[in-house]
């Protein structure tokens, strides 16, 4: 194993992973240098731990509203071929695709 | 004494459940949530097409109906409530994310009660939640043998409840019970159709079979695929057989996996060989502030309850004096039950009201496949036919043939009573008896009859009609009346 | 003067007395882009036809409504490639949506369409808004009209550049962590980034979705209040969008300023800030002391975590929004592949940049299972922090003010391959998106004869005293910055 792996916060495996949660295709080359990228950026993260946020509730969303709600009306559905227009692959009505498999 | 196989081991089964919503529009969009009988693609909008930039919003009618749900369920209803985003690429999730609810959801700890005839047993609920729908993919084999699929997102954010047991379901028999329960809850709500067949409600489980002394074990076995209560049951039979066999040949090999049930073979099969473990990087959904939903406004919610199948089916037996039996029949749904009351309250006889549904119309109606809504005699001819039968006008039996036309022709039973004549006592023997009182009623009139005064039969026939009040068959009388006095 | 340099409220007023007409405008306006985008290269798509069509039922609608018509009737603008524009390919400088053309119009576009605005083009930006130079575009790099061998900065670099370089009359942008601010500074001139919440994000491509909004690009204060009060407003569509009711902006900021209260935060006049730019930050701080505002200094303690807290939600957030581009309802889509996932993540793979790679893994990894808390949670836990470091600040002064960059624009190339350095440039800007804050920059001299931005930040929704200040800063300054490369540009 290269010394890397274990001297960088963020390995080649865990780049691999990552890549797979996000279906995303790396080429070996991209591997390796988001690995030493990732790892800068979260050695620079490690800062946070410096603060102590034990009692300190989360921010998801800074605008204190609450409850936004739209009532239950229906409207009028985009025009079917503007809904199709920007697809790579149709037949007929629908989006086409490869195969899905379950497994 | 040996222990059997069944007393060696205890099944633990878990069900999740997801039910479609009955809305206007869609959980986040203003699309139809009605979107099963149009063609493909045509109810859709940026939002639920997941197009670069589009936002949702949500839809109030859907909070009321799961609070709704989760009150129903005994659930508490937390104070406050948010969305999140699961993550999971795939091509019938247009977000590549779904939006759901992860640690703060709308209703959790309820708990439902089965029928006593179910095994009265009460299952937890951990928790119920709101989240979207899926897009709709259908797989084709091109005649080339390619094989490729095409998505529709027509189902792209119908709104859909989640609900999850606690892993208390003891057997399959139980599972199916829970899943009538539930369904009919969510009907009496009038919230969804429950249609498993049509996958408006869908049913995933997880069961494991595990040795009756010792602690539970982390395999965990997901099934899926049962598109009816029948093959919940059907499929966590196999399940807990082909574990209990595992069991029994002494090394536990059954890992973590979810399987599919197939209804041809009556088997299930295993779905994914290597677990990739799901990571769903659940965070709160920045596009959603969250809900802050007031004790105020849930008792509001709750006000809005209707009856739930228990109470009415106490209520049916302490106030109609219905049999237990009778009482779960016509509890069965909102709709039968309220066939009941409104024909129960006209007719002013719930008893024959109930034997009438219980004994002649279910049977009618399964028979013909119809539903309750459908039912070709409305509640007021039901009371009708009862009132006819009460007052006299029909006999049981005639009756019994006036409510088969009923059904059949959907006209009312005084109609039928009136097109057949049947209001006319043409009963011979029922006749012969009243002819006889006559006669034996009227000895002078008998006298001038038997003297040659012809005319005498017809006083004597006026008498029959006075009993009968009219209703009975004048030409039958006048014979039967010849017939007597001959032979007298 | 040539008519493409002139003001939004400059052209309304000859525009209002008939002595010119949009068509006129417009077409000054486009031989600008035709004469200079060539070595600008603002925009991603230039849309000379409609804009000439749109100008001409702008003036028929000024010949009905006169004195009614709305105030930016017939007035060209550029509008950043990442708002989605109907019938108009809007292509986030991605490959990925190289070839889209949304079916809907944002609200934004709405809002500016019944205004009656002239579109002229689709600017260039980093892909999908990330980075701070423009040279994250997939397409090509946009130059700072001040010094072509500089970056503009970033995201909004194009929208930045074509207002500078008059190539439109006014600009949209979007910011989620400086994205207007840094590259109006960069470029010299107006950049405002709204309270969250102000501004519709309906048909906004999102990128972060609790930290972007779409702001103006102006030539000077008072048209950033115009444009400003054209697009903000509550939107049903938008479940975040504020109900909070639009001021009359252009009227509110130009109040006398004496008695407001500004704090500096020594923050943000740290270690890597250039002499140079600071020294035109202070003289324009005197220069406000001057007209009777009480400076003072405050403290921003958490101002060194906000960028790990910022590189931490902004990209969490972005791997989620960024996961619909999956080759199958519009945009790339790879064709070698065989099953449906290696067609999936080579769709991605292909049809993503380096950046947005870089900031979908590191947001995927920490939302994942086991770093959640140390990283996403943790963030978010800081973000509360760095809101209250400005809400204790803000209990103390009306409004902060400091440096929008720490530098003037850098070389094209400087920090592309270094992504901390690039991350770096929006030091000073993004807390503002953290906490949720209206910032607004505008130019405050020059260094190397590059413009330095001056930059104001707000209690929320109080974008009224950001104006205030930074319309009596203008007034008292006198100064219009403009680069050379523009005199003259398009009579050639
Ligand atoms: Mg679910
Ligand atoms: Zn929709």
């Amino acid at each position: 194993m290269p010394d890397t792996e274990h001297t960088e916060a963020i390995s080649r495996k865990d780049v691999q992973h990552v890549a797979d949660l996000a279906r995303l295709a790396l080429s070996p080359e991209e591997e390796e240098r988001f690995q030493h990228q990732l790892s800068a950026v979260f050695e620079h993260f490690a800062m946070l731990n410096e603060l102590d946020t034990e009692h300190i509730s989360p921010t998801a969303q800074v605008i204190p509203l609450t409850n936004v709600m739209r009532p239950d009306a229906a409207e009028p559905p985009l025009p079917k071929e503007d809904v199709l227009a920007n697809a790579p692959d149709r037949e007929e009505d629908q989006f086409r695709v490869r195969a899905i498999l379950d497994f | 004494m040996e222990t059997t196989v069944a007393e060696k081991y205890r099944t633990v089964i878990g069900l999740e459940f997801h039910i479609q919503l009955v809305t206007e529009s869609k959980m986040f969009c203003t699309c139809s949530a009605q979107y099963a009988a149009h063609p493909p693609n045509t109810v859709v909008c940026p939002v639920c097409l997941g197009l670069p930039g589009a936002l949702p919003v949500i839809n109030e009618k859907v909070i009321e109906c799961i609070v709704m749900a989760g009150l129903a369920l005994n659930c508490t209803i937390p104070e406050y409530a948010k969305f999140d985003r699961k993550n999971y690429p795939y091509p019938d999730l247009p977000k590549g994310y779904q939006i759901s609810q992860f640690d703060l959801p709308f209703c959790i700890g309820g708990r439902l009660t089965l029928d006593e005839e179910d095994g009265g047993r009460t299952i937890g609920i951990t928790r119920v939640h709101q989240e979207e729908d899926t897009a709709k993919s259908t797989h084709v084999t091109a005649p080339s043998g390619e094989r490729y699929s095409l998505v529709d997102f027509n189902r792209s954010g119908v709104p859909l409840m989640e609900v999850v047991t606690e892993p208390d379901i003891a057997t399959p028999q139980e599972a199916a019970a829970f899943g009538r329960k539930l369904r009919q809850i969510v009907r009496y709500l009038g919230i969804s159709t429950a249609n498993m067949e049509n996958g408006a409600m869908r049913c995933d489980a997880n069961i494991s079979v595990w040795p009756a002394e010792a602690s539970m074990g982390d395999v965990k076995v997901e099934v899926k695929n049962m598109n009816s209560f029948r093959s919940v049951e059907r499929a966590l039979e196999f399940e807990q057989a082909r574990q209990t066999r595992i069991l029994e040949g002494g090394v536990d090999t059954r890992i973590t996996e979810t399987r599919g049930w197939v209804e041809a073979t009556g088997e299930t099969v295993s779905q994914r060989t290597k677990e990739e473990a799901h990571d769903y990087r659940y965070f709160p959904e920045p596009d959603l502030p969250p809900l802050q939903l007031s004790p105020q406004w849930v008792s509001g919610v709750e006000e809005k309850l209707p009856e739930l199948p228990a109470a009415k089916r106490q209520r049916f037996m302490a106030d109609y004096e219905l049999s237990a039996y009778d009482a779960r029949l016509l509890t069965q749904s909102q709709e039968l039950a309220d066939y009941f009351e409104t024909a129960s309250a006209r007719a002013k006889n719930a008893k024959a009201v109930a034997n009438w549904m219980s004994r002649n119309l279910l049977q009618r109606l399964n028979e013909s496949d119809t539903e309750i809504n459908d039912c070709p005699i409305a509640p007021a001819d039901l009371a009708e036919l009862v009132l006819l039968i009460d007052s006299g006008e029909i006999s049981n039996r005639t009756a019994q043939e006036v409510f088969d036309h009923m059904f059949d022709t959907g006209k009312s039973a005084r109609k039928i009573v009136a097109e057949q004549g049947l209001t006319q006592i043409s009963d011979e023997s029922a006749l012969e008896t009243i002819v006889a009182q006559v006669i034996a009623e009227n000895p002078a009139a008998v006298q001038d009859f038997n003297q040659g005064k012809k005319r005498a039969i017809g006083f004597l026939v006026g008498q029959v009609m006075k009993a009968t009040r009219g209703k009975a068959n004048p030409g039958i009388v006048n014979q039967k009346l010849q017939e007597e006095l001959r032979q007298g | 003067m040539n008519l493409s340099e002139l003001t939004v409220h400059e052209a309304q007023d000859r525009l209002r007395r008939g002595e010119t007409t949009s068509a006129a405008l417009t077409e000054a306006v486009l031989a600008q882009i035709e004469a200079l985008d060539e070595t600008v290269r603002a925009f991603v798509t230039v849309t000379a036809d409609e804009a000439r069509a749109q100008a001409q039922a702008a003036d028929a609608r000024r010949a009905q409504e006169g004195a009614d018509a709305p105030p930016l009737l017939g007035i060209p603008a550029a509008i950043k490639d990442v708002v989605n524009t109907k019938g108009v390919r809007t292509t986030c400088s991605s490959r990925m949506l190289e070839n889209y053309v949304p079916p809907y119009d944002a609200t934004v576009m709405e809002k500016l369409n019944a205004h009656g605005i002239v579109l002229v083009g689709k600017t260039n930006m980093d892909e999908f808004a990330m980075g701070s130079s423009t040279e994250h575009s997939a397409f090509f790099t946009t130059r700072n009209p001040w010094d072509t061998e500089r970056v503009p900065g970033g995201s909004s670099g194009g929208s930045a550049a074509a207002v500078a370089a008059d190539e439109a009359v006014f600009s949209l942008g979007s910011d989620t962590g400086g994205s207007i601010r840094q590259p109006a500074a960069l470029c010299g001139v107006v950049g405002m980034k709204p309270t969250y919440g102000r501004v519709s994000r309906y048909g906004l491509v999102a990128f972060a979705s609790s930290l972007d909004q779409i702001g103006p690009f102006t030539k000077d204060v008072t048209d950033c209040a115009i444009v400003l009060e054209a697009i903000c407003g509550h939107d049903r569509r938008d479940a975040t969008s504020a109900p909070q009711p639009v001021p009359n902006w252009r009227e509110e900021m130009t109040q006398s300023v004496k008695g407001l209260r500004v704090g500096v935060p020594k923050e943000y006049f740290g270690a890597g800030i250039e002499p140079e730019v600071e020294a035109s930050v202070r003289a324009a701080i005197e220069q406000l002391a001057a007209l009777g505002v009480a400076v003072e200094d405050v403290s921003l303690p958490h101002t060194d975590h906000a960028l790990a807290t910022y590189y931490i939600i902004a990209p969490a957030e972005a791997s989620a929004n960024l996961a619909r581009y999956d080759g199958i309802k519009y945009g790339y889509a790879s064709q070698d592949a065989e099953t449906m996932w290696e067609a999936y993540s080579r769709t991605r793979g292909e049809g993503f940049g380096s950046e947005v790679k870089r900031r979908i893994l590191v947001g995927t990894h920490a939302l994942s299972s086991g770093y959640y808390d140390a990283y996403y949670l943790k963030a978010q836990k800081v973000r509360t922090l760095i809101a209250n470091d400005f809400q204790e600040a803000f209990a103390r002064v009306d409004a902060i003010v400091c440096p929008t960059s720490a530098t003037v624009a850098f070389k094209i190339g400087e920090r592309v391959d270094d992504p901390m350095s690039m991350y770096l440039s929006d030091l000073y800007t993004l807390p503002c998106n953290v906490a949720g804050l209206p910032g607004i920059s505008q130019p405050c001299g020059l260094a190397q004869g590059l413009p330095v931005g001056l930059q104001f930040l707000g209690k929320p929704f109080d974008e009224s005293t950001l104006l205030r200040l930074a319309y009596a800063y203008e007034q008292a300054s006198g100064a219009r910055y403009k680069p050379a490369l523009t005199s003259g540009a398009a009579q050639t």
